[in-house]
């Protein structure tokens, strides 16, 4: 696990006060607080002298970031198009049955968060899935359903 | 993923001038000792996912048992890509080149008593040839090494991207030594232009005319100028530049900085997509180690010339890599492209003159200073000159990546290089440009490999992705692929883009599905004109180029689906069934355990039953059949 701040602020202070630094804010809360919560985004306001309807917008509009709350274990299925040659989208099809909820979002339990990406770079150990941050190369949904009852049991 | 420093730590300070650089490098490689072992265990991100640190620890730990004398302790160095990363983990035993692939912990103790002590390759552990069985004990004897040009490649899988002093041993920054002491903004500018490189994230523009347009943008309105490396890589499917930012920081760096000089500016930034974590580590302690020994920062090498660079984090957007959009991006907001009324050289950063360029272009700019403009003009093809490097994946024998010469034959690059389609048969097309490339089929194999004849042939060069495919790939489903994706990722600013690609991909839901007409067809073709015509950014200029040139060379395959409701590669869902081989299942129950609705039965040993009726082709039942009596109709 990566060092969590403590609080906002701590994450605030790393950067200067400016409009540039909105992205990278919320990039360290996203990946240290697993999501961006209403109350944190006005704190990146007040810091960056933002409107809030722009770090709403700035937040929705990229991929990486989620304004609710996520699971404990993320699961990334690649749908690049390496991936989706070698099965990638199948995979995706059947962990969404699984898990119950659709790709994007977080199973009921907070458990797990399901999401899709586009190409993880490692196009040659297609298709890939990422469990937290091992890789599991070449894998199949067998393989992926291991895995995940492994963690789970954890 | 975490990767520690491998060479040894010299202590140095400050170089204060370029000769400070050639005397260390002189006294870097004067300490090398040339009989030494050395044990590269590759560390890119398809090793790293493969186990490759364990590879490491279990040599580490196999010396040390085997008691090696003190003196020739071989040294285990970490690099990134080999490109090789289907064959990976990949260790390498240097001076003598023996290359050995998919190599797990437990090899670790033979490839030290047989290779180290015992001075002879581990046979099971040698690259077997795909078409004549045969093993090969070097690397570049390998057909996948041994027709590639590799010089933007050159140290990577050499030398240690953490460590400063390894690249420098290996001639990094002696171009920027070489600009600085010898060459004016100009020179620098007018090398670029003679050398003929053309950008390489996609649209192929003269590098060395977009400096000049800065410089002379900077001119008429004197204040900063900057320099961006476009590292976002959008093309999913696609990891040349991944590999360069892991496993050569400082080759885009040192590029970046000779371009900072030559255009006049002091602050630079590296765009970087946020799937790549180690890049964006192996960046950062670059720039960490360039700026401790003076190679950026204030009064570079003594010469008064100031520049330093920024990263800044993609945050998952493909519109992104497109200039403005990524200009906006890195000012901190929503990622959304601009009319290019005024081009982004002129005003592109905050208003101000801009170079943006692709990684792999930065990463050939101290090769030309290096080797003189007239060295590089002659590799490739007079209008595409140099090497590019291909990202070969999809359905072939040598999934890597490549470096080769412009020009060179498409099915050379595929049959020789990437051992060709695995299985029999030949390939049946190509993606070439990623999404808003085109696909090519077997047919224009002899099509040259550069930016004019790909764009010529209704495809383009794009960053350099090549998706391979074969029977089983239907160019329907493939078509859909990319539009699905570009209609996700277009950022819904101008209406052709935003709805004309919904509407597109309307109709390849439909023919997907086995609805829709011939004039469907001829409709979708008049829609995907429209859209190249009217949108705003390249993103929808470019987006129906997939679907155009699937029409156009596979016209047949769209036909079947539409006419006989057929997919004749097997992939399209609901033009196909899943029947269970009597001949072949075991009756194992292996399917029945795996299938979500329950609708294959059978008694164990004996064949099993799937009921199409209930089946929703999900698969499972595939994956899990150890016999292949599973089968797709
Ligand atoms: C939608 C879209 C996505 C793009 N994505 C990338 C990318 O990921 N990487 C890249 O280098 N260029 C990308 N480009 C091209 C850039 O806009 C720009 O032309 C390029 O970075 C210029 O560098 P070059 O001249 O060195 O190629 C993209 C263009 C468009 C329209
Ligand atoms: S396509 Fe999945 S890793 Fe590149
Ligand atoms: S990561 Fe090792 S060869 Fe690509």
């Amino acid at each position: 696990m990566k060092e969590q701040a403590e609080t906002i602020d701590e994450i605030l202070d790393r950067y200067p006060g400016e409009p540039r630094y909105l992205i990278s804010l919320l990039q360290d809360i996203q990946a240290e607080h697993g999501y961006i919560s209403r109350e944190a985004m006005t704190l990146v306001c007040g810091h960056t002298g933002v409107p809030l309807s722009r770090a709403w917008a700035a937040s929705t509009f990229y991929k990486s970031f989620s304004v609710e709350p996520r699971g404990e274990h993320t699961i990334k299925v690649c749908l690049g198009t390496a991936c989706h040659l070698k099965g990638g989208t199948r995979l995706a099809e059947g962990l969404e049955r699984e898990l119950g909820v659709k790709s994007g979002c977080t199973t009921k339990d907070l458990r797990f968060s399901l999401d899709t990406v586009n190409c993880l770079g490692a196009c040659a150990l297609a298709p890939v899935v990422v469990l937290d941050e091992e890789y599991l190369p070449n894998t199949n949904s067998k393989k992926v359903k291991q895995s995940i009852k492994r963690l789970d049991a954890e | 993923m975490t990767q520690q420093s491998t060479a040894e730590k010299l202590d140095q300070s400050r170089l204060n001038s370029t000769q400070d650089l050639l005397s260390l490098t002189e006294s870097i490689r004067g300490r090398r000792d040339e009989k030494r072992p050395v044990i590269i265990v590759c560390h890119g991100t398809g090793c790293l996912a493969n186990g490759s640190p364990n590879v490491a620890e279990a040599l580490r730990q196999a010396i040390k048992e085997a008691g090696i004398a003190a003196k020739v302790v071989p040294q285990i160095k970490t690099t990134g890509c080999h490109g090789f990363c289907s064959r990976g983990p990949l260790v390498i035993m240097q001076p003598a080149g023996i290359f050995y692939q998919r190599v797990q912990p437990d090899d670790a103790q033979e490839i030290i008593q047989a290779t180290l002590v015992e001075g002879r390759p581990v046979e099971r552990l040698l690259y077997e040839d795909t078409k004549t069985g045969e093993r090969i004990i070097h690397d570049y004897e390998i057909p996948f090494y041994k027709h590639q040009q590799r010089i933007v490649l050159k140290n990577i899988g050499k030398i240690d991207p953490t460590d400063i002093y390894d690249t420098i041993g290996a001639g990094g920054y002696l171009a920027l030594a070489k600009v600085l002491s010898r060459m004016s903004p100009a020179d620098v500018v007018s090398a670029i232009e003679t050398s003929g490189l053309r950008g390489r994230g996609g649209a192929g523009f003269p590098t060395g005319r977009k400096w000049a347009s800065a410089v002379a943008a900077s001119k008429k309105r004197p204040g900063p100028v900057y320099v961006v490396v476009n590292g976002d890589e959008g093309d999913p499917g696609a990891f040349m530049d991944r590999t360069v930012m892991e496993g050569d920081p400082h080759a885009v760096l040192e590029g970046l900085i000779i371009g900072a000089y030559a255009v006049g500016s002091n602050q630079g930034f590296m765009y970087v997509r946020a799937e790549y974590p180690l890049a964006i580590k192996h960046l950062n302690i670059a720039i960490e180690q360039a700026r401790e020994l003076g190679l950026l920062g204030k009064n570079i090498l003594g010469s008064g010339f100031d520049f330093d660079v920024e990263i800044a984090r993609g945050a998952g957007a493909f519109v992104c890599g497109e200039s403005t959009a990524l200009f906006t991006s890195i000012e901190g907001r929503a990622g959304e492209p601009r009319p290019k009324y005024i081009r982004s050289v002129e005003e592109g950063l905050w208003g101000r003159p801009t170079v943006l360029n692709n990684v792999e272009t930065w990463a050939n700019v101290p090769l030309i200073i290096e080797r003189g403009a007239d060295w590089y003009k002659n590799i490739g093809v007079p209008h595409s000159t140099g090497t590019k490097v291909f990202s070969l994946v999809g359905k072939i024998a040598n999934v890597g990546l490549v470096e080769v010469p412009m020009g060179i034959p498409l099915n050379r690059l595929i049959e020789e290089i990437g051992g060709g389609t695995p299985g029999a048969g030949r390939f049946k097309a190509v993606q070439t440009g990623g999404p808003s490339g085109g696909c090519l089929p077997y047919e224009l194999g002899d099509v040259p490999v550069d930016f004019d004849s790909l764009t010529k042939a209704g495809s383009m060069m794009g960053s350099g992705g090549m998706i391979v495919m074969d029977e089983h790939d239907c160019v329907v489903d493939v078509a859909r692929y990319f539009l699905r994706f570009l209609e996700e990722e277009s950022c819904g600013k101008c209406l052709p883009c935003r709805l004309g690609l919904k509407a597109m991909l309307e109709f390849l839901n439909r023919f997907a599905r086995g609805e829709g007409s011939l004039e469907d067809l001829a409709e979708l073709e008049n829609l995907a004109k429209a859209v190249q015509d009217g949108s705003l950014c390249a993103l929808g200029g470019s987006a129906p180029n997939p679907v155009l040139t699937t029409i156009r060379y596979f016209r047949d395959e769209y036909e079947a689906h539409i006419k006989e409701k057929r997919c004749p590669a097997g992939v399209c869902k609901d033009l196909i069934s899943y029947i269970i081989d009597p001949e072949k299942c075991t009756g194992c129950g292996a399917c029945a355990r795996s299938c979500p609705q329950g609708c294959i039965t059978g008694e164990k040993k004996k064949p099993h039953n799937l009921d199409p009726a209930q089946c929703i082709r999900c698969g499972m039942c595939l994956d899990s059949c150890k016999f292949s009596a599973v089968v797709v109709r």
